[in-house]
């Protein structure tokens, strides 16, 4: 789960990492009064969850309430990449005389936590990465050792950061390592770090993610969980618990297991169609899981026809097919369906689908049959 | 001969009091494999269907000398749950629990690599080990494959590595051992893990390597088998039509350097003389086509 900047921002203070004082707002004269109160020059930032903010025009300074308020009626309501501005974070703005780079990651080549700290700070990093690798010191972390004082200063050093800047980047990132940890992040990431004329070293911005996995043990999550922007087909499936990825295409895809459905979507693509989800069912196929996967493809007008593909493993062919069945009495389907169903008792399921068969609902031998079928129904109704 | 597990594994199934454990633990007994114990510490001296309940790993090992743990804890248990088994003494620790926090999987591989180096693991969030015809650990369905060889199989996607059994079964071809690795962000046993043993097992002849977007662990067996495999290779790498993931942050671009997609993945495979096929179907058949010129 990516949280927003200043979701980022107030987690990271939670780990007493220094970030700039600020104020959520949802409309124009809730950002005045935010930046009245968190006093002038003010950065008016829009929250969006793509990068490319500033380049869009999602970031502008405010030396006064006059400012403030025309940068948050241009911002609010920008579309940034098809993200469209809804919360403005208003925070100080602050002196900088130098950017800096740093993240905590997983490296899963080297089963590893991963530090990247880099004295070419900024938007372009990944550009730095691929041009000068060097220009980024890098310090693999041992989860059970840790990351110390003394292993930090060491690769603090290797990054030449401003000499003034490395007392304060050790303490910070010690911190940020604490918060990376603490709170199960996959990404804990400030682009730019900055050290400020003051000496003091600052996380302007923030990015992280969360390991959906370890909801059980931060309750804190639902309040992040709750402002994550998911399409409507996105939510309507996520409520049902199944495993959906809303794609731009016109054949609906259902199957069992997620290798499965990426396979399924990958090759409806090869025989020229172009899916319109990914949905994985899990394990079974009961008539509830079944209606409800039907709903959710259902009520996606883009979807021309219905490809279900299911391998029954445990699940045997019987109790998959006697759930399409059931839940085709239930949800009332416009578009035609092709069914590949192979596995245990394979034989036996297409027998208990074979009096329902009829134009509109179909059954192919092979994934590969399947999908050309699907593809050339999608087509004559209009698909491209 | 099989890699990893066979007909003399004797199996401690963790959470075997509870309905996932006691459900599969079952169906791999009815299947062959050797169901010697469960560990519950709060059912200890009970039993489930004539197997009986120890309070710890170490306890099922010396009572019953099991030497290898299938763990169907919970999520939050895992941590806890691979440790006591490590501690306990077997040689080898399936973990089929999905939803494992990342933190944690990182912790419990490094904790094993450094005290207890000669345990494996794998999994989390893997579908198990079957050795067709003499033992099957966790949630595959036997009867999807067929005994014997040359085949081996090793794949990250669960519902793929039983396409991939029925397949070939369905072409009357025989499987050594099919290892499901498991999706996660830290594996406990790698594609190349799986390959150095098909290598140097004798009956093996050919092996199916089945990949996912993500990660570059495709590309790293891709080199291993390069420079160390003999027996020929059949792969199929799922997603590669998946849309770009929405990016957050420039770390995770960093460090994979453009690697991760399939297309990737696929030319690297290719370049070290690997058959790729473009679906599962086809990738039966290629293994149809190397299986029939061994």
């Amino acid at each position: 789960m990516d949280l927003y900047e200043y979701q980022g921002k107030q987690l990271f203070a939670k780990y007493g990492i220094p970030v700039s004082a600020g104020e959520v707002a949802t409309t124009v004269d809730d950002a005045v009064a935010a930046a009245d109160r968190v006093g002038y020059p003010v950065v008016v930032k829009a929250q969006v969850q793509v990068g490319g903010r500033g380049k869009a025009g999602g970031i502008k300074l405010a030396a006064n309430a006059d400012e403030c308020r025309t940068h948050a009626t241009s911002i609010l309501g920008l579309d940034i990449k098809g993200h469209v501005v809804k919360i403005l974070w208003i925070e100080q703005a602050s002196d900088i005389a130098s950017e800096y780079y740093a993240s905590f990651t997983l490296d899963r080549a080297a089963k590893l936590h991963l530090g990247m700290l880099s004295a070419q700070g900024g938007v372009d990093i990944e550009q730095v990465a691929a041009e000068s690798p060097d220009a980024i010191a890098r310090i693999h972390v041992d989860p059970v050792d840790g990351l110390d004082e003394a292993k930090c200063r060491e690769w603090v050093l290797a990054a030449g950061l401003d000499a003034a800047a490395n007392d304060g980047a050790v303490e910070l990132l010690l911190k940020l390592w604490h918060c990376y940890v603490a709170a199960d992040c996959d990404l804990a990431e400030v682009n730019p770090l900055i050290l400020k004329p003051d000496g003091k070293v600052h996380a302007l911005d923030a990015k992280v993610t969360l390991d959906d996995n370890s909801v059980f043990r931060h309750p804190e999550y639902a309040e992040y969980d709750a402002t994550q922007v998911r399409d409507e087909r996105e939510t309507a499936a996520h409520e049902k618990g199944l495993q959906y990825v809303g794609l731009e295409g016109y054949v609906g895809i259902i199957a069992n297991g997620a290798g499965l459905a990426m396979s399924t979507v990958d090759i409806v693509s090869q025989v020229g169609g172009k899916p319109a989800n990914f949905l994985d069912i899990g394990g079974g196929a009961s008539a509830e899981v079944m209606t409800g996967a039907l709903e959710v493809i259902n009520n996606d007008p883009a979807v021309r026809s219905i490809f279900i593909n299911i391998f029954g493993g445990i699940t045997k062919g019987e109790e998959v097919a006697n759930g399409i069945v059931e839940a085709l009495k239930r949800v009332s389907i416009d578009a035609p369906i092709v069914i590949r169903l192979d596995g245990t008792n394979a034989d036996e399921g297409r027998a208990i689908l074979e009096p329902h068969l009829s134009d509109t609902l179909q059954i192919e031998p092979t994934m590969v049959a399947a999908a050309e079928r699907v593809v050339e129904l999608a087509k004559s109704r209009g698909g491209k | 001969m099989a890699i990893f597990v066979d007909e003399n594994t004797l199996v401690v199934y963790q959470g075997l009091t509870g309905s996932q454990g006691k459900f599969y633990g079952l169906l791999n007994r009815d299947y062959g494999t050797q169901v010697v114990a469960g560990t519950n510490p709060k059912k200890a001296g009970t039993d489930v269907e004539g197997i009986p309940v120890f309070a710890s790993v170490a306890e099922a090992v010396k009572e019953t000398g099991a030497n290898v743990s299938c763990v169907f804890i919970p999520a939050p248990g895992v941590k806890d749950a691979v440790l006591d088994a490590a501690a306990g003494g077997v040689e080898l620790i399936v973990v089929i629990t999905e939803g494992v926090p990342a933190h944690d999987e990182a912790w419990f591989y490094n904790k094993l690599r450094r005290d207890y180096p000669e345990v494996r693991l794998l999994g989390p969030n893997c579908p198990g080990i079957i050795s067709p015809g003499k033992c099957n650990i966790g949630i595959t369905a036997g009867h999807i494959a067929k005994e014997g060889g040359p085949v081996g199989i090793v794949s990250r996607s669960g519902t793929l590595t039983y396409q991939a059994l029925y397949e070939l079964k369905t072409n009357n071809i025989g499987v050594t051992t099919c290892v499901g690795i498991g999706g996660d962000p830290v594996p406990g046993t790698s594609f190349i893990d799986c390959l150095r043993a098909f290598e140097a097992d004798p009956e093996t002849k050919a092996v199916m390597m089945i990949g996912e977007i993500g990660g570059s662990a495709e590309e790293e067996a891709a080199a291993f088998i390069k420079a160390e495999m003999s027996k020929p290779v059949v792969s199929y790498v799922a997603g590669v039509t998946a849309p770009p993931g929405k990016k957050m942050g420039h770390a995770g671009a960093i460090v994979s350097g453009g690697k991760g997609t399939a297309a990737a993945k696929m030319e690297a495979l290719a370049d070290a003389g690997v058959q790729v096929a473009l679906n599962p179907t086809e990738a039966g058949e290629k293994m149809v086509g190397v299986v029939a010129k061994l």
